[in-house]
């Protein structure tokens, strides 16, 4: 507890305006298919060359485990597992978490936090991919600008696996 | 154990098919993977071996599996479970129990000839005491291939990858687990560790069976002997070069072929 504070006080101390703040919604379409079966959702942000800068969520079956565990389908999130899922150990604190039913999620990220941490000023990407099982694939990207002089917001919407994606930044 | 004389005449006449002047029929021999990127902390790779025209049906004759080397991600070979061989294919496991990059190999290195006995023409493996007495119009010569392809669980590596040294190789310079559509792929060749330049190199997508394109590129390793390899469309890609050095006894036949699949990003 004492850390966190002091941590936060260091923080105030070299930024004299608060944490930016970053707020992701995204929705998992209903579909009517014969097998249906939550997808796995990556999402991310990388640099304008592709780096990835912050990996902020990995949804999987993070509890199936033995021969076939819920990791063996993670490289369907075909550009996620290239850029950052196969040199990463799986499960990640605060990355990872199970897989979601259809609906709306909002999530939140504040600089300094895990799993979004610091940014470097730049323009940056975010990118979210959702992939299911004997289902498609699909990748969202949404660009930005780091770190925001003012409220911004951008959107993407996807047209089978994802459904609309929208990015709020305030500072 | 049935299996094995149908197995030995595969590997037998495919050798023999290179040595051959103008013998077109040479068929393509590859190794299927299951997948060739896998997660996790252990896995398993299903291959299939198979000679065959069209790719990637296995509808000729199976690969033998007495030449099978796997590497591993330490440099380390790894017993392959063999499944066996049956009229089309051989199949077996591998076992992928550290993360890494593996090589999956079949290197062969021999000598092979034909000889003409009684007005009837006969292919033998072996050296000159393998050519009875009486026989004419004896051709003989070694025969170096390599038929590979590569599997990668979690992050790529490099150890596997090195050269031997010995024969036709392909020494990735892109890995061969990072390949993408629209990409261009950096590939080496070496002929016996020094670069293979002027090779001619043919890449082939799968599927052939579905489409009235061969849909063969003939590609050119430059002085270097590198060569760029561009996937329009994902899938497994076939690769196969060769050549011939030395004449008369001295004749060598280096070849080499690979499966390597371009993911869609």
């Amino acid at each position: 507890m004492r850390k966190t504070i002091l941590l936060a006080v260091g923080g105030l101390a070299a930024t004299p305006v608060a944490a930016n703040d970053m707020q992701v919604t995204l929705e998992i379409p209903r579909l009517r298919v014969a097998e249906y079966h939550n997808p796995y959702v990556a999402m991310w942000i990388e640099d304008e060359a592709g780096k990835v800068a912050a990996n902020l969520d990995a949804w999987y079956d993070v509890d199936l485990k033995g021969e076939e565990a819920g990791t063996k389908w993670l490289p369907d999130l075909r550009t996620w597992w290239r850029r950052a899922g196969r040199s990463l150990k799986m499960p990640v604190n605060g990355v990872s978490g199970p897989t979601q039913p259809p609906g709306r999620y909002t999530l939140r990220f504040a600089e300094g936090t895990r799993p979004l941490g610091q940014l470097a000023p730049g323009r940056y990407n975010l990118r979210v991919e959702a992939a299911r099982e004997v289902g498609g694939r699909e990748l969202v990207t949404i660009p930005f600008q780091w770190p925001p002089r003012s409220a911004q917001t951008g959107a993407a919407s996807g047209s089978s696996e994802l459904g609309a994606v929208r990015l709020t930044i305030r500072p | 154990m049935f299996a094995r004389p149908t197995l030995l005449a595969a590997t037998f006449a495919l050798g023999l098919a290179a040595l051959l002047p103008g013998k077109a029929e040479a068929h393509r021999r590859w190794l299927l993977p299951s997948a060739t990127v896998l997660a996790g902390e252990s896995g398993t790779v299903s291959v299939d071996a198979a000679a065959s025209n069209g790719l990637f049906t296995f509808d000729h004759r199976p690969m033998g599996l007495d030449d099978l080397v796997v590497t591993g991600p330490d440099g380390q070979s790894v017993a392959p479970k063999v499944i066996g061989t049956g009229e089309f294919r051989s199949v077996f496991d591998v076992p992928l129990a550290q993360p890494g990059t593996y090589r999956i190999a079949i290197a062969s290195d021999g000598m092979m000839g034909s000889y003409t006995l009684n007005g009837e023409r006969r292919r033998f493996r072996g050296g000159a005491d393998q050519v009875p007495e009486g026989a004419t119009g004896v051709q003989m010569a070694r025969t170096v291939g390599r038929t590979e392809t590569f599997v990668t669980l979690g992050g790529p590596t490099e150890s596997a990858l090195q050269p031997t040294g010995t024969g036709l190789e392909m020494v990735p310079v892109s890995h061969p687990n990072d390949l993408v559509t629209g990409e261009p792929a950096q590939m080496r060749f070496l002929l016996d560790g020094q670069p293979a330049a002027g090779l001619e190199v043919e890449f082939v997508a799968g599927g052939t069976r579905y489409r009235d394109d061969a849909g063969i590129e003939m590609l050119t390793t430059d002085e270097d002997g590198m060569l760029t390899l561009v996937a329009a469309e994902p899938g497994m890609y076939y690769l196969e070069a060769a050549r011939r050095t030395g004449e008369g006894e001295a004749q060598r036949n280096a070849s080499y072929t690979a499966v390597l699949e371009f993911l869609p990003l």
